[in-house]
């Protein structure tokens, strides 16, 4: 039995309560996402200057895992290229999902949602704020990103 | 008939002695489907043991059987609705399968440009989407009833938004979300004063309330199986037979034709010409057997049990700090909708599960009304007759672990 406490850890719940830049960026590539299952909503706000991730941050209602999975994206990400945010995107998605238990790649401080992979139904709100930021990152369409 | 006993109906349902994480199962979720008697498997599982073969097609003993039992399934929903006729009862895939069927067939086939359509905010999107999908086609226009903040219906914006363009009114009998019974019987009767036709959205009502189509004087009446203790994938769409007679066929295939010529093809009768190809003949037997099963309760004293669990699950629910019930209609039935101050629904959903609590978490298929209570999501608990306290007293405790962990 997974327990709860591997999902639901300290960090998390802080990052529920106080997330990292949960604010707007003026001016920054704006990208909605979405997950009808449970209705949580954030919009991710990634700004870039020389092929680097300058500033990002987000704002939205959503669960605990959604929300501590948007603040450590976002503290994770300043400074990285398009290409080694989408590696990360890579790599973080491997560690929700992986059928196995263990460390994957290390994650550093997002290795706190490796608990997220005993909780099937959770995984589309880990991964909403990921999704997103591969959207932005792409400079997709303003259309919605869902995890549906 | 037996007189109800709730220890003695929880005995009929084999799935409430399962445990989930090292727990007993706490069923609170049957508003999204409910759990399934004895009877019910037993009557599919010899259906497709002793009677299995295609109905109305051969001259063979088993598809006699088949067909006698899927027969017999029309004569008890018929019953189970007070229709007289059991040409009024066109089997479907489920209450959704129902409404699309009504909005393309009667709707597509008379609303005109301008016509008007009207809803409620307290609709399942599945009572939406196809009358939008309609108006889009036919140039219809949808108007909605408002709610006020307990959750019921404005019956004044109702009274107003009905007019001689109103051509269909589609209301639900009880709410999904919310639990609010709604004042049909003078709704329908207000709707057909001004011309219009009126199908009653009945998924979450037949689980709990006695419904007599005839009474009710309804042009359409939708039910679910699998949200009244039968199988999954069969429904009924109860119509007023001169409606029925008039509307095109929604699909097409076999057993819903008279004559196939490649020049010319002629329809079956009602309620066979809804009917096309092999239908889900386990799933009618096995809603037969639902419909017996509560047959054989006194559904009286089972509705008057779950409105105490009810009763008792708001009074506990309300004692927790932070809880917020979304919903307080004065007349309600089987669910209870609320949210906990700084706790997303989802997570305590996972919470309570961990606890063998299962309850539905987020916007229960109706955006709408989350929208009107500017809310993302609710904690639904959702009760079914083999309910007791005791769920509810599990479902309380899980709450206080929510908010040990998150408050």
């Amino acid at each position: 039995m997974s327990d709860l406490t591997d999902l639901y850890q300290e960090v998390i719940l802080d990052h529920n309560r106080r997330p990292h830049n949960f604010r707007v960026i003026e001016g920054a590539t704006k990208q909605e996402g979405y997950n009808p299952l449970c209705g949580d909503r954030l919009t991710l706000y990634v700004a870039m200057a020389g092929g680097v991730i300058t500033d990002v941050a987000f704002q939205g209602s959503g669960c605990a895992i959604s929300k501590a999975s948007a603040s450590l994206m976002t503290d994770a990400l300043k400074g990285k290229t398009a290409d080694e945010a989408r590696a990360l995107f890579d790599q973080f998605h491997a560690m929700i999902t992986s059928d196995h238990a263990g460390p994957t790649a290390d994650l550093g401080k997002l290795s706190v949602l490796a608990g997220v992979r005993e909780f099937p139904t959770r995984i589309k709100c880990a991964s909403l704020a990921w999704h997103t930021m591969k959207a932005a990152v792409a400079h997709h369409s303003d259309a919605p990103v869902s995890t549906e | 008939m037996r007189p109800f006993n709730v220890d003695q109906v929880r005995a009929d349902f084999p799935i409430l002695t399962e445990r989930v994480h090292g727990k007993p199962l706490v069923y609170l979720d049957s508003a999204n489907t409910s759990q399934k008697p004895e009877s019910v498997l037993t009557a599919m599982d010899d259906y497709y043991r002793h009677a299995n073969a295609n109905i109305h097609r051969a001259t063979h003993l088993l598809s006699e059987r088949a067909t006698a039992l899927y027969e017999g399934g029309r004569a008890k929903a018929a019953a189970f609705l007070n229709a007289s006729d059991t040409r009024t009862i066109v089997f479907t895939k489920g209450t959704t399968d129902g409404i699309n069927l009504v909005a393309q067939s009667y709707g597509r086939s008379t609303l005109k440009a301008g016509d008007e359509i009207l809803l409620t905010w307290l609709e399942h999107h599945s009572n939406i989407v196809p009358w939008q999908m309609v108006a889009e086609q036919t140039g219809a226009v949808i108007k909605v009833v408002p709610i006020n903040e307990a959750g019921e219906l404005d019956l004044d914006q109702y009274a107003a938004l009905l007019s001689s363009r109103t051509r269909i009114v589609a209301i639900g009998h009880v709410s999904n979300a919310l639990g609010t019974i709604n004042p049909i019987k003078s709704m329908i009767a207000q709707a057909h004063a001004a011309g219009a036709v009126v199908l009653v959205d009945g998924a979450q009502a037949t689980p709990h309330l006695v419904v007599d189509v005839h009474d009710l004087d309804c042009d359409f009446y939708v039910l679910s199986s699998h949200k009244m203790y039968g199988p999954t994938g069969t429904g009924v769409l109860y119509g007023r037979a001169s409606l029925l007679e008039a509307m095109p066929p929604y699909q097409g295939g076999g057993d819903m034709i008279a004559s196939v010529t490649f020049e010319q093809t002629l329809y079956n009768q009602v309620p066979y010409k809804f009917e096309a190809g092999t239908p889900n003949m386990a799933g009618v037997v096995g809603l037969g057997a639902a419909i017996d099963y509560l047959a054989g309760i006194d559904r009286e004293a089972a509705l008057a049990h779950e409105d105490a669990v009810l009763e008792y699950a708001t009074a506990q629910v309300r004692q927790i700090p932070g809880s917020r019930i979304v919903g307080e209609a004065r007349h309600k039935t089987g669910v209870l909708s609320f949210v906990l101050d700084g706790v997303h629904p989802h997570d305590a959903g996972t919470i309570l599960d961990q606890q063998g609590v299962a309850v539905r978490t987020g916007q229960h298929c109706a955006q709408p009304v989350m929208d009107r209570f500017c809310i993302p999501a609710t904690i639904r608990a959702s009760l079914g007759i083999y309910n007791r306290r005791e769920d509810i007293d599990a479902l309380v405790c899980g709450l206080h672990k929510v908010r040990e962990l998150f408050v």
